[in-house]
């Protein structure tokens, strides 16, 4: 296992599009996350915005370069033919898996931790000019506080799952297009077909279902009462998703030719 | 090896191998024979026709106890329109005037509404009541009328049929008074104000064809809800208002050319539209000293929160446009992935037709399964919809042919503005991303799933790719309507087709700078 994670990391280590992509998501994060923050106002002071989601609204666009990085990190090797290469000289196909999951969760850990933090910042040092801050009565988004640090933390593990999912997806569907495109699709489906779902029930179990609507219940710090989903169990949903598309991948990767 | 078999097999197929026709047919075959492909498309129509038919048949809405079906009374340019005022009326022949003065204008907000009534009540005049002279058809719900007003705070105005010309502007009040005049001829109705009953200016002149010889004329007051807009958080809730009446005091009104059927003033508080005005305050008039003071609610405007739009039953065309949109990238990336690319340049070394051909191949064949997918979830979908208890917002036949042909061909710009990306970045997965945050992403956060405050959203549904979603809106705004005119509730800030010109121009830069790449690049 020592070694196939070496091999992994030496694979993804010395691809350019790596890094690039990285600093692509969190760069995106940051950048839409201090934009929204630059845009919302609350002129009057009573107005149901909820600062860490504001400034965390960047892990929307951020979490489709980190699929489409993971998706790489499997499809990419079956579209150049290194993957016959990889299984050769690691025929546990599963411990290969493991090690490419433990790689990018490392990555992407490391990556939403610096997109978040940044974003938080500058969600600080915005939104007060705005009318959404401590004067107001707003928490401060300080990771001393307890529902902030959550949803900060969240939003890190919220990403890392989407990766994960996306290595499984990629696992399964081989095709790097089809898998990106399935994932994106699974993720900003889901609210849009609630809006047409007819009954407000319906359209709250689909919310409830959903891997993004329902993980990002994370990033709430307040009025949690009108969530779809509780944070944490929001989250579950997404981990349930990830569980399933690896489970999947894990197994087809196992079964199949490569 | 004989001469017979140097031969070419089609006399002329030397000549011919280059063109238009023959690249058309390359990429014809290496589209239709790939399995994959040919299914993604396939299943993007039916999924986007099964989803119209789900979101149909799930729709309920109705009274309490079981579905009612509502009708909303139409115009008579066939919109939806909410009719409900107070309106002092007596008959009027075919050649006749109607005038007064109007003094005053005050209004009550109803704010927390319980079922015994108003928990308050403020007084406040909200933008767009109304109190004036009107000349209405029948008096019935969505007659043809043509009115002349004063309003809370957009001056006087001229109106009919559902349109809007303003006149004076200012408030009305006792030391600043406005006079209103409409006079009939035959068909023709012409609207004055005045400020001082001497000096008359002309707002407006309309026809309304086939006007009857008697009509009803008079007096006539209503006020719409308060327009109040919260949209916030991960439900995108939002509100639609309070309910107001206003009351206004006309004083010195003379109608000249009464029709038959009586010299006296009538009352009659007309009602149209699903909402109930509801209201704590008596609707109706006193008549003392000359004077006239009216009471009412409701508005005579086009229809904008009581229905639903057809294009609820289009939201499947976004799973097409995702499986589209792959197929598109994978049209050419597929290519370089396979090394084919270089056997398509070296049979066409005119590389940018080959990029044409791959456009119209693709263009053609997801119009096709994109119009499959968005008339057979409107043609099943609204139905179902109106089946179960829904009211849908009724629009032109030539609307509807274009939010069908609309939807198809924003599929195909789609895929094909995914060729282009596809082109650029030679990577399937890269192109993909790329599309669907550029397009399905700025909508989700606009419209879909409202994170953003509505000035963001407005942005960006104006400069990004997602403006192309205009192209299936179906109920104008009215500047003469207070509503929330938002992206959540389905109004998008660019026309239909100006919205789609905006995705029109980023497929074809995206085109134009493969065709350069293609070029540049060796392959």
């Amino acid at each position: 296992m020592r070694y196939a994670l070496h091999a992994e990391w030496t694979k993804l280590r010395t691809l350019a599009s790596t890094f690039w992509l990285l600093l692509a998501a969190a760069a995106l994060t940051v950048a839409v996350g201090a934009a929204v923050a630059a845009a919302a106002s609350c002129p009057a002071g009573h107005c149901a915005e909820d600062p860490a989601k504001i400034s965390l609204t960047g892990i929307y666009l951020g979490q489709a370069v980190v699929a489409g990085m993971a998706v790489m990190v499997i499809s990419a090797e079956y579209g150049t033919g290194m993957i016959r290469l990889t299984l050769a000289a690691m025929p546990g196909r599963i411990s290969v898996l493991a090690a490419k999951a433990a790689i990018l969760t490392g990555l992407v850990l490391v990556t939403g931790a610096v997109a978040v933090t940044a974003s938080l910042l500058a969600g600080r040092l915005t939104l007060p000019g705005h009318g959404i801050g401590p004067a107001r009565g707003y928490p401060a988004l300080s990771v001393a506080d307890g529902p902030v640090l959550r949803a900060a933390t969240g939003s890190v593990l919220y990403l890392t799952l989407i990766a994960l999912l996306s290595l499984g997806a990629a696992a399964a569907l081989r095709e790097a297009a089809a898998a990106i495109g399935g994932v994106l699709g699974l993720l900003y489906l889901f609210p849009i077909i609630a809006t047409v779902a007819g009954s407000p029930d319906l359209a709250r179990h689909l919310q409830q279902a959903g891997p993004m609507t329902a993980g990002l219940a994370i990033q709430a710090t307040t009025s949690l009462s009108s969530l779809p989903i509780s944070p944490w169990a929001g989250l579950g949903v997404t981990a349930a998703w990830t569980a399933g598309a690896l489970l999947l991948g894990g197994l087809v990767f196992c079964l199949r030719d490569a | 090896m004989t001469a017979a078999t140097m031969t070419p097999s089609r006399p002329g197929a030397t000549a011919a191998r280059d063109s238009f026709t023959n690249l058309l047919r390359a990429e014809w075959t290496k589209l239709r024979t790939v399995r994959g492909w040919v299914i993604a498309i396939v299943i993007a129509a039916l999924l986007t026709i099964l989803l119209g038919v789900w979101t149909g048949a799930k729709s309920q809405n109705g009274c309490p106890g079981g579905p009612c079906h509502w009708v909303l009374p139409t115009g008579p340019g066939g919109e939806a329109v909410t009719d409900t005022f107070y309106f002092v009326h007596r008959p009027l022949a075919p050649h006749g005037s109607i005038t007064a003065e109007v003094t005053s204008l005050s209004g009550v907000i109803e704010t927390a509404l319980t079922p015994q009534g108003p928990a308050r009540t403020e007084p406040a005049v909200v933008p767009w009541s109304k109190a004036g002279l009107i000349v209405t058809a029948s008096g019935r719900p969505g007659s043809a009328y043509a009115a002349v007003m004063v309003t809370g705070r957009h001056g006087a105005a001229m109106q009919w049929n559902y349109g809007d010309t303003a006149g004076l502007p200012g408030a009305v009040s006792a030391a600043s008074p406005r006079w209103l005049r409409l006079i009939r001829a035959g068909d023709v109705i012409t609207g004055y104000d005045s400020a001082d009953g001497a000096r008359w200016a002309r707002i407006g002149t309309v026809t309304l064809p086939g006007l009857a010889s008697t009509v009803q004329a008079g007096l006539f007051v209503t006020s719409p809800p308060d327009s109040v807009t919260t949209s916030s958080g991960i439900t995108g809730s939002s509100g639609s208002g309070d309910p107001t009446d206003a009351t206004a005091a006309f004083n010195r009104v003379s109608l000249r050319g009464g029709g038959p059927g009586g010299a006296a003033w009538t009352g009659t508080a007309v009602s149209g539209g699903n909402s109930p005005f509801e209201t704590g305050s008596e609707h109706g008039y006193r008549q003392a000293n000359g004077t006239f003071v009216v009471t009412g609610t409701g508005d005579i405007a086009p229809d904008v929160t009581d229905g639903t739009p057809i294009d609820d039953s289009l939201a499947g065309m976004f799973i097409g446009l995702i499986a589209v949109v792959v197929v598109g990238a994978l049209f050419i990336t597929a290519e370089y992935r396979r090394g084919l690319i270089r056997v398509t340049l070296a049979a066409s070394p005119r590389r940018s037709r080959v990029l044409a051909a791959k456009a119209v191949v693709l263009g053609t064949v997801t119009f096709a399964a994109g119009l499959a997918g968005a008339a057979g979830a409107i043609l099943i979908g609204t139905p179902l919809l109106r089946a179960n208890g829904n009211t849908i917002y009724p629009v032109t036949t030539l609307t509807e042919v274009r939010v069908i042909a609309g939807t198809a061909a924003l599929v195909a710009v789609a895929a094909i503005f995914a060729l282009g990306v596809g082109t650029i970045l030679r990577s399937g997965a890269g192109a993909v991303t790329v599309i669907i945050t550029a397009i399905i992403l700025p909508y989700l956060l606009a419209a879909g799933f409202p994170v953003l405050p509505a000035g963001a959203a407005d942005w960006l549904l104006r400069v990004t790719p997602a403006a192309g979603f205009a192209i299936k809106q179906t109920i104008p705004q009215y500047q003469q309507v207070s509503a929330s005119y938002t992206p959540f509730q389905g109004y998008f800030p660019l026309e239909p087709w100006a919205g789609f010109a905006v995705l029109c121009g980023y497929a074809a830069v995206a085109l134009v700078l493969a065709a350069f790449l293609l070029h540049r690049r060796d392959a």
